[in-house]
């Protein structure tokens, strides 16, 4: 056991757990936090994504140790910004939203792209999506929903 | 006030919670005093099971097997081959055994592993040797036409294993209320699942409850397989008593769930003076894996499109599927038909090719029309399109002229076409005889409008698409036609969400139960309105010889594919997709393009080109999302989606089959492509860069 210190979506908490535990089940399990996602719980799908001090992080594959210091923002934080209704609303207009098992961290992904690329290219924006993965859309209708925040959104980021 | 268009798109009823991550999951619901659930499975392909050892089981923690089950071990569906837990014999790696139940997680998950099974190995059986269905059907004089035929020409095609690869693992939360089983899970059918729990409990027809949580992506990979899980989950809450979660971890997902089957087809052409295709031979080969389950159906619809989208008149189709010790194979989206097509698409081809006539002109030449006899000797009754589809697709990319600079052999680069049909609903007399789909609409005194269906919203819409339809034909606004998760309890059985019936049959009857409700309406009272299936008249279908009409309706689509193959690591580029679709009417317009390019990255990128999964005496080299691979964005090519209205009288404004139709054509455009890159002909998908490397080296 050990006290862990960090903030999660604006807030400071102390937890006293045992260090090695994923950050994803901590999140789940202990926070109720449930808008990250568990896909494959081997990195490889970006459904459980969070951003740690700003940058996009598979939780799964995070030891709550890590997080020690840091700041944590997950989709339920980030759904209260301004940049997320922009997001949410050009992924309605653009129907980029099927099945949503995927939908929270993409825009996890999307953020962090955008917040070190306001004004990214679709090669640009492929990249940026290329660790999250979505079975159901063929993600052109992502790309096409982050263009369109980009550009409607521009200043935000 | 002039209605708009039923097509124009709307918000998607629940896109904002999806967004958001507020949509509760299966895996994100918990309840009080939950217990957990793991499986031990088979380590070995076939064997005779001969001893248990258990670890000490602490106070709370249990063992849930085969003499638990108070009804029939078998999960039931078509074929008694499949058992909920395995008595004396296992017959594929990953085959759950066994479950261990308790409070804590990881200290099941720690027990689990620790649990011993003796086994005495058996000879495991592989390949396409053991065979336990054969269907057969033929038309015309196929003996005749070949014994008549100025020459014949065949060749064999194969495909291999696809994983759904839904993002979301199979899962279930199960408890018990006022002793009635309630499951609550990841799953396209409930009744599907009811049904099998019911045999396997041995239970009461009320006992028995199931509810649809948000699916998180299903592709048939959620049709048949949550029986198996949500009989194991019944027998365990009945010993245990307290709520169970019992969700998937994707390596147990992967090596222990349904797949797409590997196929191989032969195909054989006769030829008259003229090269007109005067016969065709085909016998279609499936790999069903250790049980059946809904193999024999797959087989069939695989059979079925034999013709695909050409009249041939003679015709001998055969088919087999094979029992092997290797994962059960089962439903994913086009259900034996990608297979089929991808065949039939290739050989067409290379029958051009082999005679020497331009493929293009050779199948225009043998292309179907309306009047035409389908492959069983049905009726194609409504207008085909597929000219007007083929010239639009032609020329939005630019075919005939990239067709021919890539002739040029140093380009490496191809462009490929593909035509392809996709029957609607299920097949011959299925709904009728087996489906009886029921639907019911609900009125409170308020005004309020219930939806009341067991169809399943897994992401491609009729979350939706129903609420929209029947808003439409009541002349009411969308926010008072509701359409609650199904739950058995309280839903008729409208059918499984499977054969891209939804919209046609289920929405059919839908918009049928609304425009009843809508004559008979009365303001302030509580009111029903039910539909149950009737087969069109003019069907006749004999599921025996498998002759008639196999299918109420065809949807229609043509995908154009451009590539780009590497010199050097013979890496393909798939640098574009075109598509024209007649699914008879959109009823959104951007949810239809949303079908169009999920079924294409799942058509074209992946059983096209990029989704390799292969096993090694039975065990499958590829257990989870990092050695499977399935397209990023990186991996999926720009695309553009043309949807031609033509309606389909019987289906709601129109509406035909839409989900199968956008991947069943796929494979065989990328391929055909690839086959123009390298100059050389393709019989395999996917068509990697391993396998291209082979085709250039071997010539």
């Amino acid at each position: 056991m050990a006290d862990i210190t960090f903030t999660l979506n604006g807030e400071r908490i102390t937890l006293r757990e045992e260090p090695n535990l994923r950050f994803l089940d901590v999140l789940r399990e202990k926070l109720n936090h449930t808008g990250a996602k568990e896909g494959c719980g081997e990195g490889e799908c970006g459904a459980c994504a969070i951003l740690l001090d700003g940058h996009i992080v598979n939780s799964c594959l995070l030891p709550l140790a890590s997080v020690d210091g840091r700041d944590v923002v997950t989709i339920e934080g980030y759904r209260m910004t301004e940049r997320y209704q922009m997001l949410e609303k050009a992924f309605i207009e653009e129907g980029a939203v099927q099945c949503g098992i995927c939908t929270p961290g993409m825009m996890i992904a999307a953020e962090s792209m955008l917040r070190e690329n306001p004004d990214p290219t679709d090669e640009e924006i492929r990249h940026g999506l290329a660790g999250n993965l979505c079975r159901c859309t063929g993600y052109n209708m992502i790309i096409a929903a982050i263009r369109r925040a980009a550009k409607e959104g521009e200043g935000l980021w | 006030m002039k209605k708009q268009d039923i097509s124009r798109s709307i918000e998607k009823v629940d896109s904002r919670e999806k967004i958001s991550g507020a949509a509760a999951f299966t895996s994100d619901i918990k309840l009080d005093g939950m217990h957990y659930a793991k499986s031990v499975r088979s380590p070995i392909p076939r064997g005779r099971i001969k001893q248990v050892n258990l670890p000490s089981l602490p106070k709370g923690y249990v063992v849930v097997d085969h003499r638990d089950i108070p009804g029939e071990n078998v999960v039931k569906m078509i074929h008694d081959d499949w058992p909920v837990f395995p008595k004396t014999e296992v017959a594929y790696i990953g085959e759950p055994i066994l479950l261990v139940v308790g409070p804590d997680k990881e200290k099941v998950a720690e027990l689990a592993d620790a649990v011993e099974i003796e086994f005495e190995e058996l000879e495991p059986t592989f390949g396409f040797t053991n065979s336990a269905i054969d269907l057969h059907y033929d038309k015309g004089d196929p003996d005749r036409a070949f014994e008549t035929a100025a020459r014949t020409v065949s060749y064999e095609y194969e495909t291999g294993y696809q994983d759904q690869a839904y993002i979301e693992p199979q899962g279930f939360v199960g408890y018990l209320d006022e002793g009635t089983y309630t499951l609550v899970g990841s799953i396209q059918c409930p009744y599907y699942v009811k049904n099998a729990v019911l045999a396997t409990m041995a239970a009461d027809e009320d006992d028995v409850r199931v509810i649809q949580a948000p699916v998180g992506g299903a592709f048939g990979g959620k049709e048949e397989f949550p029986s198996l899980t949500a009989t194991q989950l019944a027998v365990a809450l009945r010993k245990v008593q307290k709520p169970i979660k019992f969700i998937y971890e994707r390596e147990e997902d992967m090596i222990a769930t349904t797949k797409r089957h590997p196929s191989k087809v032969r195909m054989e052409a006769a030829l008259d003076e003229n090269n007109n295709i005067q016969g065709l031979r085909a016998h279609v080969g499936l790999d069903g894996g250790a049980y059946l389950g809904l193999s024999g159906v797959v087989l069939s619809r695989g059979m079925l499109a034999a013709t695909n989208a050409y009249t041939i008149d003679n015709v001998w189709v055969d088919g087999d599927v094979y029992v092997t010790n290797t994962v059960p194979n089962g439903a994913f989206r086009g259900f034996g038909a990608p297979q089929m097509i991808f065949a039939i698409e290739m050989f067409i081809h290379h029958v051009a090719k082999e005679v020497g006539e331009d493929t293009y002109t050779f199948r225009t030449r043998h292309q179907v029309s309306q009047g035409d006899l389908t492959s069983t000797g049905g009726v194609y009754r409504d207008p085909i399109i597929l000219d007007e589809m083929s010239k639009k697709a032609e020329e939005i990319s630019d075919y005939h002229r990239k067709r021919k600079e890539y002739e040029d052999p140093d380009t490496f680069k191809g462009i490929g076409m593909s035509w392809f049909l996709h029957g609607c609903g299920f097949t011959g007399s299925g709904e009728q005889e087996k489906i009886k789909a029921r639907v019911k609409l609900k009125k409170d005194a308020d005004g309020t409008v219930r939806i009341l269906v067991a169809a399943v919203d897994m992401g491609q819409g009729p979350k939706t698409t129903f609420r929209k339809l029947v808003a439409d034909v009541l002349d009411l606004p969308l926010e008072q036609v509701l359409f609650p998760y199904p739950d058995t309890r309280y839903v008729p059985d409208s059918g499984p969400t499977v054969a891209s019936r939804t919209m046609m049959v289920v929405g059919g009857l839908l918009a049928r139960a609304a425009k009843d409700l809508k004559e008979s309406w009365r303001e302030g009272e509580v009111q029903e309105a039910m539909q149950r299936y009737k087969q069109p008249d003019y069907i006749e279908w004999d599921q025996d010889r498998m002759k008639g009409d196999a299918y109420p309706a065809y949807s229609w689509g043509v995908n154009v594919v451009e590539v780009e193959v590497s010199k050097v690591t013979y890496e393909v580029d798939i640098k574009h997709v075109w598509s024209v679709y007649d699914l008879g009417k959109a009823i959104d317009e951007r949810i239809v393009l949303g079908q169009a390019d999920g079924g294409q990255a799942q058509g074209v990128v992946g059983l096209g080109y990029l989704e390799v999964m292969e096993h090694e005496g039975g065990a499958l080299k590829q257990k989870n999302l990092t050695d499977y691979i399935i397209p990023t964005a990186v991996d999926m090519p720009k695309t553009e989606n043309h949807i031609m209205d033509n309606p389909y009288p019987l289906g709601p404004y129109g509406a035909k089959g839409v989900g199968e139709l956008t991947l069943v054509g796929g494979p065989p455009a990328v391929a055909l492509a690839i086959e123009q890159a390298i100059g050389r002909r393709v019989r395999k998908a996917p068509v990697t860069p391993e396998y291209i490397m082979e085709l250039i080296h071997n010539g």
